[in-house]
C-alpha cells in the first residue's frame, strides 16, 4: 500500500479530484496549507512597512492507493494538476504500514 | 517610570494653574477690558422683564406659571393644542384660533422652534452614537484576528463607561457653567431656555452684579468669569432636570464618547483590559475641562474678549476638543505602553496587517454617515439652516481625504492600501470637523484633500520614531485634528458666525455688515491666532493630563499585557472568549 500526498493549485482541485474519481479513487482527504518551493515569494508595502508574501496557499491531497494503481494514479494527477508555469506542486509517495477502517475494523488492502 | 518627565508634565500642570493669574494679571495691566468685556455685555439671559415671555430668559415671576428647571417641556412656549374636546365646565379644553392674539401665536411658533431644534440634536446625536460602532469595525479589522474579541470589547465597553462618568461629573465640569460663556447680541438657547440652568463654576477673576446707580460692584458674584476654568453644576444630573439641559447632555455625551474611544485605536493589542476600564472612567475628565475652555464658555472661548484673539478658540463641532484631545491621548497612551512586540526589529518596521479589511472599510462608512450628526449637529438647531453648507463640506472633505490618499500612494509608487484610503476619509473628515461652518466648499476640498496626504506622511512618521499605531488614530486624529483647528484661521470666511463667543468688531461690522468667524486669507490674522493658541493648550494639556494617568493607572493596574498573553491573543486571557473560536487563529507575530 502506498500513501500519496499532492501539493496542487487551489484551482485544480476539482478537476484532479473529478480524473481520480473515474481512475477508480473514491476516497481523499483534503487539507488547505501554505508553502514555497522554487516559485518564491514577491514583497509588497503595508502602511509603510516592506512586507514579503513568501507562503503560498496550496491543496495537499492525501490518498491511499494499493501498490499496483500507483502509477495509474499518479499519473492522472500530474496531468489533471498541470499547467506548466511554476507553482504547479509535488507529490510524495511513501510506503503504507497499515489501513484500519473504523466502522468494521478490517485492515489491509480491503480497508482502502 | 520616566520620572523625569513624569516631573515635567506635572510641573507643566501646576504652572498652568499658576500662571493663568500672572498672566490675567499682566493683560490687566497692559489694556484695559475689551467693549464687549463679558461684566459689560449683555449676559446671555437677560432680567425677566414683564413684556417678554417667560422662555426668553427662562424665569418666571408667576409662580403658577411654567417654570425652569422644566422636565416636561411644557415651559418652552406653548404647543399649539387643536382639540376639539371640551372640558368640565363645557368650556375648549384646546385652543380656540379666533381668541388667539399675536403673543399666544408667537409662544406657538415659539415652541415649534424649540422642537425642530431639539429634534435635530437628538437625531444627529444619535448618529454620532452610532460611530461607536464604526469605530469598533475600523479598529478590530486593522488588527489581528487573535485580538478580534478584545478590541471589539474595549470599544464597547468604552460607551458605558464613558456615559456614566459624564453623567457623574464630566457633565457638569464641561457645561455646569455653560450659560455664562460669552455669547453673540441676541443669542439665546436653540434647545430651550432651560439651560439657563448652567450657571455655576470656577475661574479667575469672578465678575460680580453692579449696582444700578453708581455702577459698582456689589458683593454678588454672577456666576461669570473673566477666565473660565471649569462648571460645577449638574453633577450626576442633580438639580438640572429639564428637557433642555437633556438634549445638551445628551449630544455633548456622545461627542465626549468619541474622545474616548480614539486611544483604544492606537493602544489596542496590548492593552490591559483592568487598566483600560479605569481609563474608560478617568477620560471625561481632560475631555470636560479642555471641553468647557473652548466650548462652555472658558478661557480659550473668551481669548477674543479678552486678549483680541479674532472670536476667541473657535472649533465648530471639534477638531480639537474631539479628534486632537483623543489622538494625543492616544499617542501618550501608545508611548507608555510600547510598541507591539515583533514589530519594531533590526531597525525595521515589521508590518502585521490587517485581519479583515471589508471590516473596516464597512466601519469607515459607519463613521462618514456618522459625521453628519456630528458636524451639522453641532448647530444644536434645525432651524440654523447654515446645516445644508456643514453637511455639504463634511462630504466634500471626506471624499477629498480619500482621494488625496489614494493620490500620494500612487504617487509615491505604492499601491492604493485600503487601509490609508479609509484612514484618508477618516482624516478629511477630522479636518473639516471644526471649520465646517464657517468656510466655502472650495476651502473643504482643500482641507480635506491636505488631510489625506498628511495622514499617509504622518503613519510613516510615527513608525519612523518607533511609535505603535495600529490603526492610525494618532495620524487621523491627532495630526489632523491640530490641522482642523488651525485651518478655520486660514480659510473662515467672514459669512457666518456672527458674534461667535461674544466679539462683534466694529470696523468688521462696517467693512462686511457683520464680524463673521473669519480667517487669515480673509483679512484677519488674529483668529489663526487664538487657533495656534487652541492647538498649543491641547498638546500641553493633554500630554500632561494623559501622562501622568497613564503613569499613575499603571501603578493601579498593569497597563500592558504579559508577554504570553499578547503573544497568545488577548481573546481568551482578557475576555475568556474568542473573537472566532471555530478557526484556527494564529499570526506570525
Amino acid at each position: 500500500m502506498k500513501k500519496i500526498e499532492a501539493i496542487i493549485r487551489h484551482f485544480k482541485l476539482d478537476d484532479v479530484k473529478k480524473a481520480l474519481n473515474e481512475t477508480g479513487i473514491k476516497g481523499m482527504t483534503v487539507t488547505e496549507v501554505r508553502g514555497f518551493g522554487r516559485q518564491k515569494g514577491h514583497a509588497e508595502m503595508y502602511r509603510g512597512a516592506e512586507y514579503v508574501v513568501d507562503f503560498i496557499p496550496k491543496i495537499k491531497i492525501e490518498v491511499v492507493v494499493s501498490s499496483d494503481q500507483l502509477k495509474e494514479v499518479l499519473a492522472t494527477i500530474c496531468t489533471t494538476a498541470k499547467t506548466g508555469q511554476v507553482g504547479d506542486g509535488k507529490i510524495f509517495v511513501t510506503d503504507l504500514s497499515d489501513v484500519i477502517r473504523i466502522r468494521t475494523g478490517e485492515s489491509g488492502e480491503p480497508a482502502i | 517610570m520616566n520620572v523625569r518627565l513624569l516631573g515635567w508634565c506635572s510641573v507643566l500642570w501646576l504652572g498652568f494653574t499658576l500662571a493663568i493669574p500672572l498672566v490675567s494679571q499682566a493683560a490687566d495691566d497692559k489694556a484695559p477690558p475689551a467693549a464687549t468685556d463679558k461684566k459689560d455685555a449683555p449676559a446671555a439671559a437677560p432680567a425677566s422683564d414683564t413684556k417678554l415671555p417667560g422662555y426668553f430668559s427662562g424665569t418666571s415671576d408667576d409662580p403658577k406659571k411654567p417654570t425652569w428647571p422644566d422636565p416636561t417641556g411644557g415651559a418652552a412656549g406653548i404647543w399649539a393644542t387643536p382639540s376639539g374636546a371640551l372640558d368640565k365646565d363645557g368650556k375648549p379644553a384646546g385652543d380656540v384660533p379666533s381668541d388667539l392674539k399675536t403673543g399666544d401665536l408667537y409662544d406657538r411658533i415659539t415652541h415649534n422652534l424649540f422642537s425642530i431644534n431639539m429634534v435635530w440634536c437628538l437625531i444627529a446625536g444619535f448618529l454620532v452614537m452610532f460611530m461607536q460602532a464604526g469605530f469598533a469595525m475600523v479598529e478590530t479589522g486593522l488588527c489581528r484576528a487573535k485580538n478580534a474579541a478584545h478590541t471589539m470589547s474595549m470599544n464597547f465597553l468604552v460607551y458605558p463607561l464613558g456615559c456614566i462618568a459624564f453623567w457623574a461629573y464630566g457633565f457638569a465640569l464641561g457645561w455646569g457653567n455653560w450659560n455664562n460663556g460669552p455669547v453673540a447680541p441676541g443669542w439665546y438657547s436653540a434647545l430651550g431656555p432651560g439651560t439657563a440652568v448652567l450657571s455655576s463654576g470656577v475661574g479667575l477673576d469672578p465678575a460680580y452684579e453692579k449696582d444700578a446707580k453708581s455702577n459698582d460692584d456689589l458683593s454678588k458674584p454672577t456666576g461669570a468669569y473673566k477666565y473660565g476654568l471649569m462648571g460645577t453644576k449638574g453633577f450626576f444630573l442633580n438639580g438640572i432636570d429639564d428637557v433642555s439641559v437633556m438634549a445638551l447632555f445628551f449630544f455633548m455625551m456622545v461627542f465626549m464618547d468619541t474622545t474616548a474611544t480614539i486611544p483604544t485605536g492606537a493602544m489596542a493589542e496590548r492593552w490591559a483590559t483592568k487598566n483600560f476600564i479605569i481609563y474608560g472612567l478617568w477620560v471625561a475628565l481632560p475631555y470636560c475641562i479642555y471641553a468647557n475652555w473652548v466650548w462652555g464658555g472658558g478661557w480659550l472661548a473668551q481669548a477674543g474678549v479678552n486678549w483680541k484673539l479674532g472670536h476667541g478658540a473657535v472649533d465648530f463641532a471639534g477638531s480639537g476638543v474631539v479628534h486632537a484631545m483623543g489622538g494625543i491621548i492616544g499617542l501618550v497612551g501608545a508611548c507608555v505602553l510600547g510598541a507591539r512586540i515583533g514589530k519594531y526589529r533590526d531597525g525595521k518596521t515589521i508590518p502585521i496587517p490587517a485581519h479583515h479589511i471589508p471590516m473596516v472599510i464597512a466601519g469607515t462608512f459607519i463613521l462618514a454617515f456618522g459625521w453628519f450628526g456630528f458636524n451639522p449637529g453641532s448647530t444644536l438647531a434645525g432651524t440654523d439652516l447654515r446645516i445644508s453648507v456643514v453637511v455639504v463640506n463634511t462630504m466634500l472633505a471626506g471624499t477629498a481625504g480619500a482621494l488625496a490618499a489614494l493620490v500620494t500612494l500612487y504617487a509615491k509608487g505604492l499601491k492604493p492600501d485600503p487601509s490609508m484610503l479609509c484612514n484618508g476619509m477618516l482624516a478629511g473628515l477630522v479636518a473639516i470637523t471644526a471649520p465646517c461652518a464657517f468656510v466655502d466648499s472650495w476651502a473643504a476640498v482643500v482641507i480635506g484633500g491636505v488631510a489625506g496626504l498628511l495622514v499617509v506622511f504622518s503613519v510613516f512618521f510615527w513608525d519612523k520614531l518607533k511609535i505603535d499605531d495600529p490603526v492610525g488614530a494618532i495620524s487621523v486624529h491627532g495630526v489632523n485634528g491640530l490641522w482642523g483647528v488651525l485651518s478655520v484661521g486660514i480659510f473662515a470666511n467672514g459669512k457666518y458666525g456672527a458674534g461667535w463667543n461674544g466679539v462683534v468688531r466694529d470696523d468688521w461690522v462696517k467693512a462686511s455688515g457683520s464680524d463673521g468667524v473669519r480667517g487669515i486669507l480673509f483679512g484677519d490674522a488674529s483668529q489663526l491666532y487664538a487657533q495656534a493658541l487652541d492647538c498649543f493648550v491641547v498638546i500641553v494639556f493633554g500630554v500632561a493630563m494623559a501622562y501622568v494617568w497613564f503613569k499613575i493607572s499603571n501603578l493601579i493596574t498593569p497597563i500592558r499585557v504579559p508577554k504570553e498573553v499578547e503573544i497568545e491573543g488577548l481573546d481568551l486571557p482578557e475576555m475568556g472568549a474568542m473573537g472566532y473560536p471555530e478557526f484556527i487563529v494564529t499570526s506570525r507575530n
